[in-house]
């Protein structure tokens, strides 16, 4: 790891939020009531904004708030309020034991190899210098950091994401029709 | 705060594949996959101060495709729902060979 030093009040929140967004994730998937999930998840995805703000990321920490936690979960909570799910049921409940076993085994598994994982250092030379971030902050700010990469480097990409929500739009707007004739 | 973020990254991805291995309901099993795709986006956030900003534009891509998914995703559960009267996966068996 890079030999770095974070204050008291850094080191605090980012455990504070970190130790939320945890919590807030085991509630998600352990209630039953589909509403009460989508906003445990909300929380978690709030304090993950935070944890961004702190990791030196402010655009994606708004992005986060707006994208995910005001239209993805809106979308979520606004389907189980259209398909009247909003009280728990026999169908939010566990598959059984095997399921709940395979899971379990998996889960530890994976745990074990991507904490290996993060056990890895940085490569000296593709590591961009210390204090980047902060410059490049600094020198076009917030967005522009982020924007200057997104419309040079990745333009490409970018112009295909449009052709992607197309798509997307196109293929709800036909799933979402009724197919019997007398509908409309 | 590399290490933590990529253990708080593995941790939240364990807990959205153990969601998605044992809920029945179709919605929260995609919320499990926002959940999953919430983690890579830590993951991308914690290396892109190492490695320049590219790991931050990653993670506008990645949250536009979360998008296009839900909005697919959902509408093929309001499609299924037409159909069975249900979201359960144990009912949705369709392909099952």
């Amino acid at each position: 790891m890079m030999g770095e030093h974070y204050s008291l009040f850094y080191m605090f929140h980012f455990y504070f939020f970190g130790v939320v967004s945890i919590a807030s994730a085991l509630a998600f998937v352990t209630r039953k009531s589909p509403v009460t999930a989508a906003l445990w998840l909300v929380n978690t995805m709030f304090s993950l904004a935070a944890l961004y703000v702190l990791l030196d990321a402010q655009f994606i920490g708004v992005m986060q708030v707006l994208v995910y936690a005001g239209a993805i979960m809106v979308v979520f909570l606004f389907v189980v309020m259209l398909l009247n799910l909003g009280h728990p049921s026999e169908i939010a409940d566990g598959r059984g034991k095997l399921p709940v076993f395979v899971a379990a085994v998996i889960g530890i598994a994976m745990l074990a190899e991507i904490m290996t994982i993060s056990r890895t250092h940085i490569e000296a030379h593709f590591a961009v210098p210390k204090g980047y971030a902060v410059t490049q902050m600094a020198q076009y700010g917030a967005v522009g950091s982020v924007a200057r990469p997104l419309f040079n480097e990745y333009l490409l990409a970018f112009e295909l994401t449009s052709v992607l929500l197309l798509v997307a739009i196109a293929g709800a707007v036909v799933l979402g029709r009724r197919k019997d004739a007398n509908a409309r | 705060m590399l290490a933590e973020s990529l253990a708080l990254s593995a941790v939240l991805f364990t807990i959205g594949v153990i969601g998605v291995l044992t809920r029945r309901n179709a919605i929260i099993i995609f919320m499990c996959v926002e959940l999953m795709l919430n983690a890579v986006n830590l993951t991308f956030v914690a290396f892109s101060r190492y490695y320049g900003a590219a790991g931050q534009v990653f993670v506008v891509f990645v949250m536009t495709v979360a998008a296009a998914e839900a909005a697919v995703g959902l509408a093929i559960i309001i499609s299924i729902f037409r159909h069975r009267q249900s979201v359960d996966l144990q009912n949705i068996n369709l392909l099952k060979g």
